[in-house]
């Protein structure tokens, strides 16, 4: 079982390589084209193991940089765009994950961490501060003196 | 027999670190020299042992001896020599016993080099280091023994051709080098840990065994993301992949490492954090085998992947972190924290440095594991790709980067943010300048890369700041100059060089992001296409047959104003044996760019398709890579790393004294 699942991921993997070749596609007007392009690099070849459509050759990937044109000549936002191509692929399709209560945790994360880090940090540096007022008593204050004097 | 001899080999290692897992802590613990000294004989007799079995492996591979299971599923009698020597690691066997080698090669190392550590602390680093070496040793033993014997076969079933390169030579080695590395500051911390006792000789003693490991780690990184370049055809070179993520977390809790072991030890100070973070790193490094081994993300990387064998790393990776972790959470209070500084200091650039470092490393990690641990409790499947990663970890870089020429020539303990920033205004300068040229002159693309350009060079320049504040320069005249110049520690040029490196590989990632270009085209026989002021021209179609593959082959000259520069030929090749094909661009280097011409289909009609990418700057990425590495191994040479060394005594005094 588990030769079997890789030898079906390697087949996959060569498809999307794009070994088997790459053709050109009937491309949209410059405008709308870069805007493509740029929905292509946030969506997944849905077959691939981590790979966009704009940079795979998979005929999964070709079908929906055809669709993503034809949405766009259609007058579709990006929002629909993506939306319909959730509706019709799920979630998974999406390489940058919507900003939603269950993928809070992923987005958050980076701002938890700082904000985290920010209060450890300044409860160290406020003990340090307590720390560094009261280390010299008086006598050693004294001490300290007739030491800098010598 | 020599195969039977390496399986021999690899047992009696094992029973061997089981010995050493034991005795010499037992000595330390009891205070029993002959105990503790055992560790020195039995760390060299294990990868005596190991290299034994290693060896003999390795023989099997290159006399093709495919009555042994594993040689048979991952190699072939017509291979190029080469080839079949790095296919001893080609696979998840092989792998392992590699990384068991440079295990034991490491813990030989500390027996070797650390003669003047404290008696009590080698007997426990080496120690811990039997505990690993244990561990994966019986990991192997028990479910991945490389020298399974079959009825002999006449022929091989071939590597994955992907892996048919001179890359798998040498970027798993560098890779594991660097994971495996981290394993002797893990050892350290744990030892520390299990004393009670931690200081600034520690931290000397940690930091050149975490700068080789990260020397390493870096190396291995760059070269594997070059190899994905070259080899898979579609030109990417990093792709925020489950199997990337893992090498790169480690470099990034290293990275970090290495700056707070430099606190601890010039100031004593952060030790808690510093013992951490070495545990962290080799978890990380765990974390990244336990990722590639598993099966657990699937991804273009996973070669050798068994879910069953997953189990078992998910057991050793808890195990050790888990415990590690544990120790930590009881032994950690009785660790005195020691050095004071203010929060502008050259100490409190290097905390800012490590939780920047630290959130981002944090950020790839849940990145990485969100899809895996969403579909285990919701059962539905979502995605976390390149635009995730590019967008948080870019937001952590940018303050990053910014603040970074500052850390250097702040003072320790209270810095001078003011004198600091007027240092820094030719930095700042330069930086103004090459926006302002950005703009002018680069019409396409997005607005914020010649900002992007703006900050690269601010690190660059910035990056010398150091080394012309000592040098006195210009003030003092050339020679003055020149002479202090040359005077200085290595370290310092070794930071200056290291801090500049990211520079240049910011440098390179904002060039070939921004203004990559694309374009396919089909040709016929004579015509020609334009790419970047280049014409490809289609010249002839060949096909070949080359030891355990056929080719087809599309001749191109490149020309550039009428003048041809360059030929070459794309080609697709298929390799029988596993029946699979595989793509080899055509890469061209025009300066630090790249002209990228992969072959796609042939037609009936005798026409090709042709995509050709022009990838300006991006040479710059590894060129960066290499600058950290070279770095690094300066670092290495200055003599605050050789301690321990007889002249050295002499000189720390001095060398404290001028620290300041």
């Amino acid at each position: 079982m588990a030769k079997f699942a890789s030898k079906l991921m390697m087949v996959c993997l060569l498809i999307c390589v794009g070994i088997f070749g790459a053709v050109a596609e009937d491309e949209l007007a410059s405008e709308a084209e870069a805007r493509a392009k740029l929905l292509f690099s946030e969506l997944r070849c849905v077959v691939c193991q981590n790979q966009s459509i704009r940079d795979s050759d998979a005929d999964v990937a070709k079908d929906l940089r055809i669709i993503v044109r034809e949405q766009i000549t259609a007058g579709k936002t990006d929002r629909e765009i993506r939306t319909f191509l959730v509706d019709r692929y799920g979630e998974f399709i999406l390489l940058k994950p919507v900003f939603a209560w269950h993928t809070f945790i992923l987005w958050a994360a980076p701002f938890l961490l700082i904000i985290l880090a920010g209060a450890l940090i300044f409860r160290a540096g406020r003990k340090q501060s307590d720390v560094v007022e009261s280390k010299l008593s008086d006598e050693e204050e004294k001490e300290l003196a007739r030491l800098l004097e010598r | 027999m020599i195969v039977e001899l390496g399986h021999m080999a690899l047992l009696i290692a094992f029973s061997l670190s089981v010995f050493q897992s034991i005795v010499p802590m037992w000595g330390a613990r009891t205070n029993a020299p002959n105990l503790m000294a055992t560790a020195d004989v039995s760390s060299i007799a294990i990868l005596g042992f190991v290299t034994l079995s290693f060896g003999a492996l390795m023989w099997a591979y290159a006399t093709s001896d495919f009555s042994v299971v594993n040689v048979w599923q991952n190699s072939h009698s017509q291979m190029p020599f080469i080839y079949k020597l790095s296919g001893t690691w080609g696979n998840h066997e092989g792998s392992m016993l590699l990384w068991v080698f440079i295990l034991a090669l490491f813990a030989a190392a500390v027996g070797v080099f650390g003669k003047n550590l404290p008696k009590t602390m080698r007997a426990n680093v080496l120690g811990v280091q039997g505990w690993l070496l244990t561990t994966f040793l019986f990991f192997i033993v028990l479910t991945s023994n490389p020298f399974a014997r079959q009825t002999p076969v006449v022929e091989g079933q071939d590597l994955n051709p992907i892996l048919q390169d001179i890359g798998l030579a040498i970027h798993p080695p560098m890779l594991y080098i660097g994971y495996v590395g981290f394993s002797i500051t893990f050892a350290f911390s744990i030892a520390a840990l299990i004393e009670g006792r931690i200081d600034s000789a520690w931290a000397r003693w940690v930091r050149p065994w975490a700068m080789a490991a990260w020397i390493f780690l870096t190396a291995g990184i760059a070269m594997g993301s070059y190899w994905a370049y070259y080899e898979l055809g579609w030109g990417g070179w990093w792709f925020w992949d489950p199997v990337e993520n893992a090498s790169f977390l480690p470099w990034l809790s290293g990275t970090a490492l290495l700056h707070s072991a430099l606190v601890m030890e010039k100031r004593d100070s952060l030790k808690i954090w510093t013992v951490l973070l070495a545990i962290v790193t080799f978890s990380l490094s765990l974390l990244g085998t336990f990722l590639v081994r598993s099966g657990v993300l699937t991804s273009v990387h996973t070669f050798a992947s068994d879910p069953t064998r997953g189990l078992f790393i998910l057991a050793i990776l808890s195990a050790f972190v888990g415990g590690a972790l544990f120790l930590f959470a009881f032994r950690a209070s009785r660790l005195e924290q020691g050095g004071l500084f203010a929060p502008i200091s050259r100490e409190g650039a290097l905390v800012l440095n490590n939780v920047l470092l630290s959130t981002s490393a944090a950020t790839v990690l849940v990145g990485t594991l969100f899809p895996v641990v969403y579909e285990a409790i919701t059962g539905a499947k979502i995605s976390v790709g390149a635009p995730f990663f590019n967008l948080t970890f870019g937001a952590l870089m940018i303050p990053l980067v910014l603040v970074l020429p500052f850390g250097p020539l702040l003072g320790w303990k209270r810095g001078d943010i003011v004198g600091v920033s007027q240092r820094l205004m030719f930095a700042l300068f330069a930086a103004v300048i090459v926006i302002i040229l950005a703009y002018g002159f680069l019409e396409r693309g997005p607005w914020i890369a010649p900002l992007m350009m703006g900050i690269s060079a601010w690190l660059i320049v910035g990056a010398f700041a150091e080394l012309l504040q000592r040098s006195g320069l210009p003030k003092v005249g050339l020679k003055t100059g020149f002479a202090r110049l040359t005077g200085l520690k290595r370290s310092i040029w070794a930071t200056a060089i290291a801090h500049a490196g990211v520079g240049v590989t910011m440098l390179g990632i904002v060039f070939v992001t921004a203004y990559e270009t694309e374009s396919v085209a089909i040709l016929k026989q004579g015509e020609s296409a334009t790419a970047a002021g280049y014409e490809i021209t289609f010249e002839q179609y060949q096909t070949r047959s080359v030891n355990n593959f056929s080719e087809e082959l599309v001749q191109l000259t490149i020309s550039k104003d009428g003048n041809v520069v360059r030929t070459g030929a794309p080609s697709k090749r298929f390799y029988p044996a596993r029946q699979t094909p595989t793509s080899e661009a055509l890469i061209n280097t025009f300066g630090f760019s790249q002209l990228y011409i992969a072959l796609g289909e042939v037609k009936t009609d005798n026409s090709v398709v042709l995509r050709i990418w022009w990838k300006p700057m991006i040479t710059l990425i590894w060129l960066g890579s290499i600058l950290m590495v070279l770095a690094g191994g300066l670092s290495l040479t200055d003599r605050r790393a050789r301690i321990g060394s007889p002249k050295l005594s002499k000189n720390r005094k001095l060398g404290t004294a001028s620290v300041g």
